[in-house]
């Protein structure tokens, strides 16, 4: 114990100190730096508090897995959402709504609907058949060792894409926040979270996602009643400010170009509440709804949720209150990005981020008083503490979600044929959370600078084309055997991957050289008009405007010169095209039902007669909970 | 818990009527929000006059209709949450004689 206590602290220390460390600050200024390391320090320390405690409780194999199947229903569905709320939607799609208006609102739907699906279908099931992980739903029915073996690769495979995705956003956030290198960022979240998985298990992990999300609604509500109270909370009356606002219009003039010529001040404001600013291919758009609402349920970091609670009734609770939680943060994401598009203002927020991930830190700072003030900053440092613990709470789930399919479907499961002690088994969870942990790191560090964003999309794409498809025909399909299992789960992640590999998600040389070499040919006479328009121009408006413009013209032609090195002697992307092979960015519609028409046919080929005689078990367990007596005893 | 007898409880009228009550809820009502839901991107992009029209001041009937998701999701929650409660005394009652019958 004495250990313990001794590594938490230290962690502590060594995370304060890296803070502390960093050279500048970006989005705060550097006299209020202070403030952004009082509030880190706060929460970093409440949560390593809190592991501390939990890391006493962490005994069995149950605890470390599941948090001995003993958390509540509201506590669960804190931690759902507290998992679910990535930074991607929490400054993502406040950033969206801030730059596209309506089609951002859009976007956030889905995310909310995906729960449905968990809900009716998964939840309750799972909680019935399953023990600690995603395979042991599968090896019920099924030949254990082989169903785990692919589960436990679909499992550490989703969780990677999505880990990635988390590693590279949290350390380009944290250094754009307050400035400390990208690689010490990576680091520092990377060890965190591997304090808190290592020591604290499922318990200390499940709090420190109640904690994050309860710290997220918070702020959220405030920046809400601080942007809407001013209206009387009158929707009508806010939604006409946003209409009326010049930078708001500015920014939809832009996003249509010419068209917007021939619309007035007030017609362009109203289009941001209308469609098509942002999504232009509707048939991706289906895709991508297709691949959340059936890819939540299939993602393990998820699932892996509804093993902590004690019983099926619980899971159904705790779905409930996720969906409550989520669904109301994401309509206070419609205030806070409008918000910060009338106050902070779109131009504003794309200077510090091109994809508007800054929308809410920065409304933040404005609400408190803005970028002088004292409270403004407060309020920065706590949005971005809040953005930092998202990170590193996500970032836990996920690698304790690997952790486990490798320490207790692989060690356990396949190489020790379900023989080991729980201390043993225990000791495999924490080592393979020091190695998933590791490796986090290392690829954050790795993927520098590459754009990881569609990764998250990725990991929900193979989660609905391989990991649903497999769990819900093992639950609701006489038939569904090995082979189908099998079958699914290769199909499907290799479909979802492939297509992803020839889609316009990837980089192609050649295209980008020809677009480079555009700029390059017209930069003469485009130059040339700018000067000449320059000479002439007689207000300073429009002298500043050519100035920009001049200036803009130089940025483009560096960028182009940069391409045009970078891939020289390049003629083709990863897997050897010129152009996409495939015009979907997301892959869900035809990997879905690929995956689906794979486990069906490898379940009718492969003919199984032990699955087929345990199906009677399964339905009546995953229909009743009979058969769960020993979790029922926590 | 391996003397519990499946087969026998498989074939029960009572979990019969279950499982038959429970399917038919929980899949109309999934088919019912997986079609709501889709109906928001294809209104989107194939019928963006509608999406366009103006209800109140500036709020339109696309805003309206992508709110009523948030309504719809959690109306679907609500029920599901009360009928739940039929089914659980149900499995509850099938549950009990199972293991009744056990001893």
């Amino acid at each position: 114990m004495n250990l313990k206590r001794t590594g938490i602290l230290a962690v502590l220390g060594a995370a304060l100190g890296l803070a502390s460390g960093s050279a500048f600050a970006q989005a705060v200024p550097p006299e209020f730096k202070y403030l952004t390391f009082i509030v880190f320090g706060a929460i970093i320390g409440v949560t390593m508090f809190v592991t501390y405690l939990a890391s006493k409780k962490t005994k069995t194999a149950a605890d470390f897995y599941t948090a001995g199947g003993g958390v509540s229903g509201l506590q669960n569905g804190w931690a759902i959402a507290g998992d679910y709320l990535s930074a991607a939607s929490f400054l993502g799609i406040a950033g969206l709504i801030s730059l596209y208006g309506y089609d951002g609102f859009m976007y956030s739907v889905g995310w909310l609907v995906a729960y449905i699906t968990v809900l009716l279908v998964i939840a309750e099931p799972c909680r019935n058949i399953g023990k600690y992980t995603m395979a042991d739903i599968l090896a019920v029915r099924n030949n254990p060792k082989t169903v785990k073996t692919f589960m436990a690769i679909s499992t550490i495979t989703v969780s990677t894409f999505y880990l990635t995705a988390q590693m590279v956003g949290g350390g380009v956030l944290v250094k754009t926040l307050i400035g400390i290198d990208y690689e010490i960022s990576v680091i520092a979240v990377g060890v965190l979270m591997m304090a808190y998985v290592l020591f604290g298990g499922m318990v200390a992990t499940t709090y420190v996602q109640i904690i994050k999300a309860v710290l997220l609604v918070i702020a959220s509500v405030v920046m809400v009643v601080l942007v809407w109270g001013q209206y009387g909370f009158s929707f009508g009356g806010y939604l006409d400010t946003v209409v009326r606002d010049p930078k708001v219009q500015a920014q939809v003039a832009a996003l249509l170009g010419d068209p917007a010529k021939q619309m007035s001040a007030l017609e362009l404001g109203q289009r941001f509440l209308e469609p098509g600013l942002y999504f232009k291919n509707p048939i991706d758009q289906i895709s991508l709804g297709m691949a959340l609402v059936l890819g939540t349920a299939g993602l393990p970091h998820i699932l892996m949720r509804f093993f902590t609670v004690p019983t099926a009734q619980a899971a159904r609770t705790s779905v409930i209150w996720a969906m409550a939680i989520i669904g109301g943060f994401y309509v206070l994401t419609l205030f806070l990005g409008t918000g910060a598009a009338i106050n902070v203002g779109p131009a504003a927020i794309t200077e510090i981020d091109k994809g508007g991930n800054m929308a809410a830190p920065l409304l933040a700072q404005f609400l408190g008083g803005g970028r002088e003030s004292l409270l403004g900053n407060l309020m920065l440092a706590f949005v971005a503490a809040v953005a930092f613990a998202t990170i590193v709470a996500v970032v836990a789930g996920l690698v304790l979600a690997a952790a486990s399919a490798m320490s207790h479907d692989i060690w356990v499961g396949v190489i020790k044929g379900d023989h080991a002690t729980s201390e043993q088994e225990v000791r495999a969870a924490r080592i393979c959370s020091v190695i998933v942990g590791a490796m986090a790191i290392a690829i954050g560090i790795l993927a520098k600078g590459q754009n990881v964003a569609h990764l998250v999309a990725l990991a929900f794409a193979v989660a609905a084309s391989a990991n649903l498809p497999v769990i819900l025909l093992t639950l609701y399909w006489k038939k569904c055997n090995t082979g189908g299992v099998v079958a699914g789960l290769v199909v499907g992640t290799l479909a979802a991957i492939a297509l992803v590999m020839v889609s316009p998600n990837m980089t192609y040389p050649k295209a980008i050289k020809a677009s480079a070499q555009k700029v390059l040919d017209g930069e003469s006479a485009l130059r040339a008009k700018l000067t000449a328009d320059l000479a002439a121009a007689t207000d300073e408006a429009g002298r500043l405007k050519l100035r920009k413009g001049i200036g803009a013209l130089d940025a483009n032609v560096k960028k182009a010169r940069a391409d045009l090195e970078l891939f020289k002697g390049q003629e083709t992307s990863l897997v050897g095209l010129e152009k996409p092979a495939f015009d979907l960015r997301n892959p869900g519609l035809i990997s879905i039902p690929l995956g689906f028409l794979a486990v069906f046919l490898g379940s009718l080929l492969y003919r199984d007669r032990r699955a087929e005689d345990m199906w009677e078990e399964v339905f009546v367990r995953s229909n009743t909970g009979l058969g769960r007596a020993g979790a029922q005893a926590h | 818990m391996a003397s519990i007898d499946w087969a026998a409880i498989h074939a029960d009228s009572r979990f019969q009527e279950l499982y038959r009550r429970k399917s038919r809820f929980l899949w109309g009502l999934m088919i019912f929000a997986v079609v709501y839901y889709f109906a928001l991107p294809l209104g989107a992009a194939y019928f963006t006059e509608l999406f366009k029209v103006k209800v109140y001041g500036p709020i339109n009937v696309g805003l309206l209709f992508a709110l009523s998701q948030f309504i719809v999701a959690w109306g679907i929650a609500f029920i599901y949450s009360r009928k739940a409660q039929a089914f659980d005394a149900l499995a509850a009652e099938i549950t009990r004689s199972a293991l009744g019958g056990r001893k």
